[in-house]
Order: C-alpha cells, then structure tokens, then sequence
C-alpha cells in the first residue's frame, strides 16, 4: 500500500556500559501515526534521540530513502524530520514567537513560514494571543502546544512527539491527541512515543511495545487495544 | 562637586573598557559553560596587533579618526582568527570532556600566550602608536570632557549596541541564544552549535579588540602581561552582573570601573587592585548568581 519512510533496522545504543537499546528494526510508513509505548525506562525516549542523532548508535536509520548514519543532527531537520522532545525543550527565555521561528531557522520561504505560522495559530488559538510573552512562564499546556508548533513550523515531512501529553490536564490531552490525528489527516506522518497508552493506541494505525530495550510485540493498533497482556500490562485493566 | 563628577565620567569611560572584555567572557560562558582564561590573551594579542600594524603602514604618529578606525578593524580582524583558532584547536575537540579539562586548558591556552608574547614580542613594555590627542573637547564649569573619554565611551557605546542588535534582531543572534539555552533542542531544529560558537568567540574576540586599542590610546605601554590585571577585573565583571548575561556584565563593568575610581581618589590607590578580588568575595558570598544571574525557570 503505502512505502516506508523511515526504517530502523538493529538500533543499538548505549550509554556508557548501559545498552539502553538492544537491537531494535521497525518502520513508520507514510500517512501512519505509529506510536511506541512501553513502560519508564523500557528506551522510548533513547530511540527518538537516536532517529534524530542525538545519541551515538548502532545500526541503520533510513528516512525518504536515505541513510541517516551519517547526517548531523542538525542536517537532519532539512531531510523532512522533526522532533518535539521529551520535557518540551522550549527555550524559556525567547518568547511565544521567537521560540516558532527557530523553528524555521533552517527554512528560508519566508511566505510560506508566516503561512505555517497562521495554521499553528489556527491549531492552537492561545498561542497567538500570547506572542509575545517568554515560554518560560507559559503553562505546562501551553509549552507542550508551542513544542508541537514549533516542530510544525520545521516543515517536517514526520513528526516525532515524545509524550505529548505528559503532565497535562484530561481536557488538554484530549484536545492535543485531536490535534495529533488532525495532522494526521492532513498528510503528517508521526511516531508518537507515550505513557498515555490509551489514548495513542486510539488514534494510531499500528503501535511497537518496548520492553527494557527490546521490540516485545507489534500489531494494528486495534489489536494491540484488545490484547489481553496489553490490557494488563499497558492500559491498566 | 566638579571632582566628583570628573571621577563619574572617568569611571564610566575604565568601565566601558571593562564591559568590551568582560562581554567577551559572559558570551563564552553563556554558550559553552567554561571559562575561557585565553580571553585576556587575546586582548593582548589585539593591543601587539595594532601596534605592528601601525608601525607597519608608519602611522603610528599619525593621530586622528582614521588611524583609530584603521587601528581597530585591525586589531578586531586578528582577535577573532586568535579566537577563532583557540577555540578550533583548544576547546572543540575537548567539548565532551569534562568541564575541568576544559578548563585547565584555558588555563593552559592563556599561558601558552603570555609566554610566547614574552618570547615573540619581548617582555618589555612597547609605546602604543598615537591614536589620537587627548585635549579637553567640552568644558561645562570646571569638568572637562576629553577627547580620550569621549571616544572611549562612543565606541564602546556603538560596539554594545551593535552586539545587542546582534544578539536580540537578528537570526544567528536568536541562535547564539538557543544554542546556549539547550543545545541539542538548537540542533534538533537545525543549527549548527559548532559554527554558533566559533561565531560567539569571533564576535568576543573583536570586542576585547575593540578594548585593547581604547586601553592602548588611554595607557599607551603595552606588554605581553597586559591582560591580566584588565582581563581579570572584566571577568569580576561578568561574575559581579550574573555570567552568562550580556546586559549583567555591562552594568558590572560599570560598576567595576566607577568604583575602582572612587575608591583611588576617595581612598588610595594602594587598593586599585584589592578592590576587584574583594568585589568577587563579597558577590561569591552573597550573590553567587551575580546582580542579573538568575536560576533559569523550566517547567517540566
Ligand atoms: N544520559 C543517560 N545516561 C545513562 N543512562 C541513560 C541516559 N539516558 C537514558 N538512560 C537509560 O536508558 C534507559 C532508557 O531510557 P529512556 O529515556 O529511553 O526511557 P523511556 O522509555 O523514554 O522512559 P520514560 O517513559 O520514563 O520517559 C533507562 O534505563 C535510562 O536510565
Ligand atoms: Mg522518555
């Protein structure tokens, strides 16, 4: 049906003597939400760092075609990849404004960028009434909406979320998680990494579970709804 | 009352000296955490520059704004390649090291410099070429506003807007502030924290040139040792306004400057040099943070 747009094939990381990854292959096809999920420390977190550069791996990464080993994080982002991470990483002292057009830094259609600028408003209507005050004093909800903005406003051809919805109020997870399958729909692929298992297993196509490192099971994300260890293990039932 | 304005202007005029260096500093800090010792290094480095370089073309005798002018784009130009090198070949291939190495590096780098200042330039002090004539330019009642105090504080003005500009308006400013508030978000987005540092240590490294030719017109000897004494009083500075914050190491230059000149025409100037390591104490006490440093606020 649809091709593959980023391929992982026998990920390894390590952290010093700690291998935090032990060989991980999966792959996130165009027009898919996949998520990952997995419990605290099973190495969500390590293999977004890793898709993105930030850490040293084993292993093959390939994104549109072409191999990522070697392209420096910061090259990564004109390749069509995004990242908004784990605890936000807004930069508190620049404001609303500042923060999305570093999100464009390595963009130069200027036209388009105020355009994508208008669609993040329109995603998220409190960003715009708030363009000039300093992320740092944004609420954790407002800092999460500007991440995902900002991330957004890189163009990205797929988008990594690392907990979206981390600490943010019920109301305000329902409505990032509509904002997410919005994109979606819109035509942004996205791997979505969450505690939430939930809520992403609701809005995604097919989800990974991680365990200590390691891929434990894969399915549609329906199934994964339905499976008994899942239910007990990951959504609490 | 006269005196004591005279005093003001004269403190403003070594602060403004002081903040050129001092920012040189706090940018470095800001970026990459470290200390970079070599600073007042390359202050000197920038003072023998313009120096050779006057010789060089013979207007060292030649006073006026274009050999001013001509003295500080030279001195600028050879402090950002000695910056650009020093942070190249020293620090970024120590930039996951931890902090100490990196720091007794600078250390290491800046003796490196004075030594081989001694060496290439010799130790005795060198007359700097006259860059322009100190004479009274205003006189409002019996306070004498001088050329040298003028210049010093035009220039300095117009190099600190010039950086606030930099840093606040433009692109490669916004990164310089992304890059040294989380670098590895910075490259998620697409820039280069490599080619953001070298740029902080070119744009550092010309404000200490700018510095060491005002010092050079104001105290025309110069020696290889030259840095120490300004370089250290800048970096109580930056420490005194909060490390890390460009207006903080301007407003305590500033009061760096404004004290040490009360306390020489008001105490003895015994305790020019004093003065500064007592200021660190205190702020080490009282105010580890400094005036303008706060504790960053992240929500998590
Ligand atoms: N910088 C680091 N140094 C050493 N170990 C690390 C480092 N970062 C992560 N680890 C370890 O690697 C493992 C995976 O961490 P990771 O952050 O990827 O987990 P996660 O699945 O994202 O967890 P969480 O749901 O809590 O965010 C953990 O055991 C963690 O302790
Ligand atoms: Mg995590």
């Amino acid at each position: 049906m649809s091709s593959s747009l980023l391929t992982i094939e026998n990920l390894e990381v390590f952290y010093g003597s700690i291998q935090a990854l032990k060989g991980i292959s999966f792959s996130v096809n165009t027009g898919e939400i996949v998520s990952l999920i997995g419990a605290n420390g099973a190495g969500k977190t390590t293999t977004l760092r890793a898709i993105s550069g930030l850490v040293p791996n084993k292993g093959n990464i390939s994104f549109a075609g072409q191999n990522l080993n070697v392209v420096p994080t910061f090259k990564r982002v004109s390749l069509g990849l995004a990242q908004s991470p784990e605890g936000r990483g807004v930069f508190p002292q620049m404001s609303i404004y500042e923060n999305l057009e570093m999100g464009a830094y390595s963009r130069t259609d200027k036209a388009q960028i105020k355009t994508d600028m208008e669609m993040c408003f329109e995603l998220f209507p409190r960003l715009k009434e708030r363009l000039s005050q300093m992320a740092g004093t944004l609420s954790g909800g407002e800092q999460q909406m500007l991440a995902i903005s900002r991330a957004l406003m890189c163009k990205p051809k797929m988008l990594l979320l690392d907990e979206p919805s981390l600490g943010l109020a019920p109301l305000v997870v329902a409505q990032i998680f509509e904002i997410i399958k919005k994109l979606n729909k819109e035509g942004m692929t996205i791997l979505l990494v969450e505690q939430n298992a939930r809520m992403a297993l609701k809005i995604s196509h097919r989800a990974y579970v991680l365990e200590t490192g390691r891929i434990v099971m894969q399915d549609s994300a329906e199934s994964l709804l339905n499976n008994d260890e899942v239910r007990k293990s990951y959504l609490g039932i | 009352m006269q005196d004591f304005i005279q005093h003001i202007i004269n403190g403003v005029s070594l602060g403004s000296i002081y903040a050129l260096i001092a920012l040189g500093y706090t940018m470095v800090y800001g970026i990459l955490k470290m200390i970079n010792f070599a600073h007042s290094d390359v202050y000197m480095v920038g003072a023998f520059a313009a120096y050779y370089f006057a010789r060089f073309l013979g207007i060292e005798n030649n006073p006026g704004i274009a050999t001013l002018i001509t003295l500080l784009v030279v001195a600028m130009v050879c402090c950002s390649l000695l910056g650009l090198a020093i942070e190249r070949l020293a620090y970024r291939p120590l930039r996951k090291a931890p902090k100490l190495n990196i720091l007794i590096t600078a250390i290491g780098v800046s003796l490196f410099l004075e030594y081989s200042g001694q060496v290439v330039f010799g130790a005795d002090p060198k007359v700097f070429p006259e860059v322009m004539k100190d004479f009274v330019l205003f006189k409002i009642g019996d306070v004498e506003l001088k050329s040298f105090d003028i210049t010093v504080l035009l220039v300095s003005v117009i190099a600190m807007l010039a950086l606030e500009f930099l840093i606040f308006k433009t692109k490669i400013g916004r990164a310089m502030r992304a890059v040294s508030s989380n670098a590895s978000v910075a490259s998620l987005l697409g820039v280069n924290p490599d080619r953001i540092i070298a740029f902080t240590f070119i744009v550092g490294s010309s404000l200490a040139g700018v510095g060491s030719v005002l010092v050079g017109m104001k105290y025309p000897k110069i020696d290889p040792l030259m840095g120490m004494m300004i370089g250290l009083k800048a970096f109580v500075a930056a420490v005194l306004g909060g490390i890390g914050n460009v207006g903080g190491a301007v407003l305590g230059a500033l009061i760096m400057g404004l004290s040490e000149e009360m306390v020489v025409a008001y105490l003895s100037s015994t305790y020019r040099d004093a003065f500064a390591f007592g200021i660190l104490i205190i702020i080490l006490i009282f105010r580890p943070a400094g005036l303008l440093g706060k504790y960053s606020v992240e929500k998590v």
